[in-house]
């Protein structure tokens, strides 16, 4: 009696938690990296369900588009090619399984126990409204500051990411 | 009828995976990996209590939250794997276990 956006919702629930578990207990790092992008991707999908459209356009392009294809640059760059297979050794991994099966149970029931509020969706928003324009107003308007600050904030990890990994400039170098 | 609950329960054992990845990893790249899935589950808890908040469509608070991790995640993981990078240049390796010159 489910109605389909229900069943899609436990489709992707099911997918994003399956590729979140291959990325933090898979051994071999080139498929953590590959379902980590499908985790990207689901939640992209669970913001849709969620009616948050443009959030979820930008997860793709930034999380699977930007992100994901600089680590995928940087494991490419960085792994030895003899054993491919075990390159992603979870070292004492009972005491991670441990530490995150306590995590569970605390979130578990901190968010199963609490009432929260406003817990029934009173409203659904019409069919053809999209958030572009509310989160524009909302960006240039009350979040104005934060968004400068995020802009600046690129720029100093793009400055920093540039001068670390740049070459050392060397005194006897005579090159101009 | 999917509810908030359902969405928190999603997060929180995104939430716990990524904390696994962070914890038991060797690999610093796949430690950022971690990190980035608690940085999603974040954003999902975000995107989540804005949907089911009492004053829904007329208010995008939760969304321009998540807006703002997605762009401070862009940036930590550039920086962070540029550090990975000048480690490697170094010492060859990205396990974490070889950065322990500060140990003696």
């Amino acid at each position: 009696m489910s109605s389909p956006a229900d069943l899609l919702f436990y489709l992707l629930a099911a997918v994003t938690i399956a590729s979140a578990a291959v990325v933090a207990l898979g051994r071999n790092i080139l498929h953590s990296v590959f379902f980590l992008l499908v985790a990207f991707t689901g939640v992209a999908g669970l913001f849709v369900l969620l009616y948050a459209d443009f959030l979820a356009a930008v997860q793709v392009i930034v999380y699977v588009g930007g992100i994901l294809v600089l680590i995928l640059f940087a494991v490419m760059m960085t792994r030895k090619v003899a054993t491919p297979e075990v390159s992603n050794e979870a070292v004492g991994l009972w005491r991670g399984v441990l530490l995150g099966a306590t995590a569970l149970a605390l979130l578990l029931t901190i968010v199963l126990k609490t009432t929260w509020v406003g817990s029934e969706p009173a409203v659904s928003p019409a069919a053809e409204t999209s958030t572009v324009a509310g989160l524009g107003q909302s960006l240039l308007g009350g979040y104005l500051f934060p968004f400068e600050v995020a802009s600046v904030v690129l720029l100093a990890a793009l400055v920093a990411a540039a001068i670390l990994v740049r070459k050392e400039v060397r005194g006897d170098d005579t090159a101009e | 009828m999917i509810g908030l609950t359902h969405y928190l329960v999603v997060a929180a054992v995104l939430f716990v995976l990524g904390l696994v990845a962070v914890v038991s990893r060797r690999n610093t790249i796949a430690i950022l990996m971690g990190v980035e899935l608690i940085l999603n589950a974040a954003s999902l808890n975000f995107v989540a209590f804005n949907r089911f908040s009492p004053s829904f469509p007329a208010a995008f608070d939760g969304q321009v939250y998540s807006l703002f991790v997605i762009v401070l995640a862009a940036a930590e993981a550039a920086v962070a794997l540029a550090i990975i990078f000048a480690f490697y240049k170094i010492n060859r390796t990205v396990n974490a276990d070889a950065a322990n010159v500060m140990k003696h």
